[in-house]
């Protein structure tokens, strides 16, 4: 069961649910895909832990075989090269990776190099694997971390993961659900978080992924995101109040299942409800 | 002398453009001959890295100097590489940039923004 969690802007609840989901599972997987700026480590703060370098491939230069043809300086949709006085320069982190330059070179002038962009580190939290992504600070381009953070033999199988995403709809969080079994959408009580709720229903939708929706911030007057999901048919698995304690112990970077019974049955009774939404979402995806 | 000018139309009386790597025209002035030329910046529309594709174009019309309100810091790394100076415009119009630098009452640009990568795009 591999569950992501995701919301069209940041701090509306994702890490509080994800890992409080992956807390109160037991045996499970975290993995932080939100690795701008990933923070489930400063809950679970994980032990034993290690890492690995990610790196992408750039272009390097021959300027001595260079003839200054400029098809790759034509190539390039992000501009990464420009040929000024017989030389070419390579802007590195222009670069999308794609090979192409090396490709229509004609003089071999262009081969591959690494570059190095974040990491991956694994940790353990009691019995909860702690994936992170990390991306060095003035990296634009997060995907190759995240893809190497969601490889398949991480699943562990009979493990449920839970996928902490990187906030919006944009291609990086697209990367992160791709091959989820379900979405949960945390969704905030106003108008503007109906809005940034609207952005990643449509993006599930066109992943075609099974979801339901997180209310988070829950306060006693009307709420505009319930009535979104109302309207829209969502399914509703959980409610989380604006509550004082809950962000107290939040902010203390505790995990809240742990220092709060009310909480640990909060999210042991909506993690029993998303395993019942797979279930049947397997069940009719199978017959 | 040649010089570059990022501008919002194709006219003597425009205005010079704010952005530099997405300014629609490039006007390429002979000080000299005073004679002028509009060129499309082919960068405008550009994924990504519209600042040094359009040092390219700036490189290639064999200008002399660039005059523009700003400059990322690839651009700025393509034009200095030609040996191409840049110095900061001082008034909106065209015209009046042109008499200044002709005055040599122009500065060079010595603020080189870090870029805006990544921001607007995603």
């Amino acid at each position: 069961m591999r569950i992501a969690v995701l919301s069209g802007k940041g701090g509306t609840g994702k890490t509080l649910v994800s890992v409080n989901l992956a807390a109160v599972a037991g045996t499970s997987t975290y993995i932080d895909c939100d690795v701008e700026e990933p923070n489930g480590h400063l809950f679970f703060k994980p032990e034993g832990i290690s890492g690995k370098e990610i790196s992408v491939k750039i272009p390097k230069v021959d300027n001595e075989l260079c003839n200054g043809c400029r098809r790759c300086v034509d190539f390039c949709n992000f501009n990464t090269l420009a040929y000024i006085k017989d030389k070419l320069i390579v802007f590195d982190d222009v670069c999308h990776s794609c090979g192409g330059c090396i490709l229509v070179c004609p003089e071999k002038a262009l081969t591959e190099k690494e570059r190095v962009i974040g990491k991956v580190q694994k940790g353990f939290s009691g019995e909860v694997m702690v994936w992170t992504g990390i991306m060095n600070t003035g990296e634009a381009m997060g995907i190759p971390i995240i893809k190497k953070l969601l490889v398949k033999k991480q699943r562990e199988a009979n493990r449920p993961t839970f996928i902490d995403c990187p906030p919006g709809s944009a291609c990086i969080v697209m990367e992160s659900i791709k091959d989820a079994d379900y979405c949960i959408l945390v969704a905030e009580p106003t108008l503007f978080g109906v809005h940034n709720l609207n952005m990643v229903y449509e993006l599930v939708k066109l992943f075609n992924r099974p979801f339901g929706v997180v209310l988070n911030k829950c306060l006693e007057e009307e709420n505009p995101a319930e009535k979104f999901c109302l309207e829209k048919g969502i399914k509703i698995l959980g409610r989380i109040p604006f509550d004082k304690e809950l962000g107290t112990i939040n902010s203390n970077a505790e995990i809240i299942i742990n220092k709060s019974e009310k909480y640990r049955e909060l999210f042991s009774s909506l993690l029993k409800t998303v395993a019942k939404e797979v279930q049947c979402h397997e069940t009719t995806t199978d017959s | 002398m040649k010089i570059a000018i990022p501008v919002d139309e194709k006219t003597l009386e425009s205005n010079v453009c704010a952005s530099f790597g997405r300014a629609p025209y490039f006007l390429i002035y002979d000080t000299e001959a005073k004679e002028s030329v509009f060129i499309d910046n082919s960068a405008a529309a550009s994924t990504g890295g519209a600042g040094i594709k359009a040092a390219q174009t700036i490189v290639d019309n064999q200008v002399n100097a660039l005059l523009t309100p700003r400059c990322g810091q690839n651009a700025a790394e393509v034009i200095k590489s030609a040996d191409i100076e840049i110095f900061k415009t001082t008034a909106a119009s065209v015209k009046d940039n042109i008499a200044a630098f002709t005055d040599g009452k122009l500065s060079l640009l010595d603020e080189i923004h870090a870029g805006f990568h990544g921001h607007g795009g995603n």
